[in-house]
């Protein structure tokens, strides 16, 4: 008899889901988000291991990406265009940039085709949406620190070492993931229902990389119309820090604070635009 | 009265949808004439276009006013034709879409299963995406691990596991899916259509493992077309139509519900060919097959279900029912006949005018082609009272049914398939009834 009573309360302390119409964002549920830990970490672990496990190539490939690039530009800038970077090699100087432009380049294409292309989870599951960008946003991280270590073997090759400025990098590389994982909230929302976001990106993001000063150097800034192209593009700020971090180039103080600013801003409207879109994901598709 | 509900609401009701409606806006370029058109441009025009034709915005109720309540250890079975809302109520109960009207409560852990293997990433193991297939349905690491081997065991695709899926054939797929959430534990249930998937064997053993699973005292919401497993898995049938509950009670009524509103059924009494009596009349004829509605379209062996309306009353002796079923090229290949159901299912007080009676046909193992129905009722002394011929289509579908790997059926006329296996026997002691020789001689 009482162990049926127990029982009962065991029952009863079952968890109770309402279902009801509610209206306006949905802000993220950090401890729904937290229940979901272990499915965050296996996409993540999925994301990784689908491509470096996949192709018997898959690390190769993550190294021979930056390398070809990084011959490319040398080629070209420091070879045709005759680009010369006082007293830091080229390609030394390129790869610095590369590193974290690749890294930021990659997250916003996988963050952003991320709900799409797992389009049955946001379809078929209740679990929390925002884990699939997030994850892609993650999982790229090792793919940096794969490219941050051919830098370091380049650079060290052309007698370059890292300074104790080398600790910067890591609330840079913060910086930019930010930056990027609120551009893939607001693109991969978008991207659900307007696939034309998956068309324009490549050459939205082409068009960025040239506006960034991965494997050229800013002249030096007087205030002029320049000035502010470069302070509105968040990637200068990063990628000269970045960069000063790295080569002890000249710090860039004022496009740096715009850049952290325009990164926060940008992470917040992702956020917005998410909560926004998270209701429709799954009417949308 | 309705907003006390929860506090009201009796413990084992585990599941409360209380008028739920879910609108659709949608962009279309001219009035939709039906709810399917209606659906298709839902499909097709989510995304606006620009257009000379300037679109309008439409709203659509895919779900109207539902309201029911589901107890512990209760199996509720949501049938319907296509379009009808069944998916969106589900997606709504799972959690996945909200209702734009009324709400639902869930008391207890609830495992959806929508669809087989959602998240299986082809370039992973079999292995690797149990665990991750195990997460996104809601299992934990340890859960996983612990059920790991009854997964495998389950799927039969041991020897296969560390091999990417991609390399799995669709089969495999499905039935390492299954195995993943059919390992779920969950107090609530809800389940979509997965039973449609795998070879027929496969498909037993996914219906005695749910059937394992729903008497284990859970509460399951199942939504299919397949009138079928409908009728086998569950207690109750809830009928929905155009987005509104149509029936909600007895699961054999509920498939007879379904079964004379869809608009399948044709209707007998424009039939020119009639003949007999006329004391008793069909009224219509509707042919539905565990596949799907919509055009009943089946693979052999077929499971299919006629269901006959008619006007019974003013019978006075025992009568039979038949029903013929006619290849196009006519002639009758295959006849149900009342009285060879020992349960003798006309003679209930129960049939009167307006009644349905269905015939559930388990097998029907015909050659791919186009059939119809024909119903006769027959006094016992084989007098016709009435006769419609050749009403109720249905579609046999090419199939590999001997599992020979080719389509059967296809190089002979015959209409029947009928399972049997050859042997050759070594000469010396083979003796067959007649020496071919001799019989030519």
């Amino acid at each position: 008899m009482s162990a049926s009573i127990e029982a009962g309360t065991l029952e009863r302390s079952s968890p109770t889901i309402l279902i009801r119409p509610t209206s306006g964002p949905i802000p993220p549920r950090l401890k729904e988000l937290w229940a979901y830990r272990e499915l965050f970490l296996i996409l993540v672990w999925r994301d990784i291991k689908v491509r470096y496990a996949q192709t018997k190539l898959g690390f190769a490939w993550m190294i021979f990406q930056p390398l070809a690039l990084l011959l490319v530009y040398t080629f070209a800038f420091s070879h045709l265009a005759r680009v010369t970077i006082p007293g830091i090699p080229y390609p030394v100087f390129a790869l610095a940039g590369l590193t974290l432009w690749i890294y930021a380049s990659r997250a916003v294409f996988t963050g952003s085709e991320s709900l799409v292309a797992n389009i049955t989870i946001v379809t078929k599951t209740s679990a929390p949406r925002i884990l699939l960008p997030l994850a892609a946003n993650i999982s790229v991280i090792v793919d940096f620190l794969v490219t941050m270590v051919l830098y370091f073997v380049i650079a060290a090759l052309y007698g370059f070492f890292p300074t104790w400025r080398i600790v910067f990098a890591v609330p840079l590389l913060f910086a930019t993931f930010i930056l990027a994982l609120g551009l893939s909230l607001f693109l991969s929302a978008t991207n659900v229902r307007y696939r034309d976001v998956g068309q324009a990106l490549p050459f939205l993001m082409t068009l960025w990389f040239f506006l960034s000063p991965v494997a050229y150097q800013l002249q030096t800034p007087g205030l002029s119309w320049e000035t502010i192209v470069q302070a509105a593009n968040p990637m200068v700020g990063l990628i000269l820090a970045f960069r000063w971090a790295l080569l002890d180039t000249p710090a860039p103080h004022g496009l740096l604070v715009a850049a952290l600013l325009e990164s926060a801003v940008i992470f917040v409207l992702g956020i917005v635009r998410f909560a926004h879109a998270e209701r429709t994901l799954a009417d949308d598709a | 009265m309705p907003s006390e509900r929860s506090q009201t609401m009796p413990e084992s009701v585990v599941v409360s949808a209380h008028s739920l409606g879910k609108r659709y806006q949608i962009w279309t370029h001219s009035r939709p004439t039906s709810l399917s058109d209606k659906l298709d441009h839902l499909v097709g025009a989510v995304r606006p276009r620009r257009n000379p034709e300037r679109p309008r915005r439409e709203a659509i109720w895919a779900l109207e006013d539902v309201t029911f309540d589901v107890r512990r250890g209760e199996v509720l079975g949501i049938i319907g034709p296509n379009g009808a809302g069944k998916s969106t109520l589900l997606s709504i109960l799972a959690r996945i879409t909200e209702p734009t009207t009324g709400h639902a409560e869930i008391h207890g852990r609830v495992s959806s299963l929508l669809e087989v293997g959602t998240g299986f990433h082809p370039e992973l193991s079999g292995r690797d995406n149990i665990f991750l297939n195990g997460a996104i349905l809601g299992m934990s690491r340890r859960e996983v691990e612990e059920k790991y081997d009854e997964i495998v065991e389950f799927s039969g695709v041991r020897d296969f596991i560390d091999m990417p899926v991609k390399r799995y054939s669709s089969g495999m797929f499905v039935r390492l899916g299954f195995a993943v959430a059919a390992h779920l534990d969950p107090e609530i249930l809800l389940l979509d259509e997965v039973l449609a998937v795998g070879d027929r064997a496969f498909q037993e053993k996914c219906l005695a493992r749910i059937s394992e699973i729903v008497h284990s005292g859970r509460a399951v919401i199942f939504v299919s077309h397949d009138v079928a497993s409908v009728a086998r898995l569950c207690d109750r049938g809830l009928v929905l139509n155009s987005g509104r509950v149509v029936f909600d009670g007895a699961v054999d009524e509920a498939v007879a519900a379904y079964l004379s509103s869809t608009p399948l059924g044709v209707d007998a009494n424009a039939a020119v060919d009639r003949e007999g009596t006329g004391e008793l009349r069909v009224d219509r004829i509707a042919v539905a097959s565990a596949q799907g509605d919509g055009v009943v379209r089946a693979e052999s062996p077929a499971e299919i279900f006629v269901a006959l309306r008619g006007s019974w009353t003013g019978r006075t002796e025992p009568l039979r029912l038949q029903l013929g079923i006619h290849s196009t090229f006519g002639g009758m290949h295959v006849l149900f006949s009342t009285d060879y159901d020992p349960s003798h299912p006309l003679d209930t007080p129960e049939l009167g005018d307006g009644s349905v009676v269905v015939c559930h046909v388990d097998e029907l193992p015909l050659k791919p082609g186009r059939y119809t129905v024909s119903a006769t009722i027959e006094r016992a002394g084989g007098e016709i009272v009435d006769r419609v011929g050749d009403k109720g289509f249905f579609t046999i579908l090419p199939s590999d049914y001997f599992g020979t790997g080719i389509f059967a059926g296809d190089t002979h006329s015959a209409p029947v398939l009928v399972r049997h296996h050859w042997e050759v026997l070594p000469p010396a002691g083979a003796v067959v009834g007649v020496e071919v020789g001799e019989a030519i001689g």
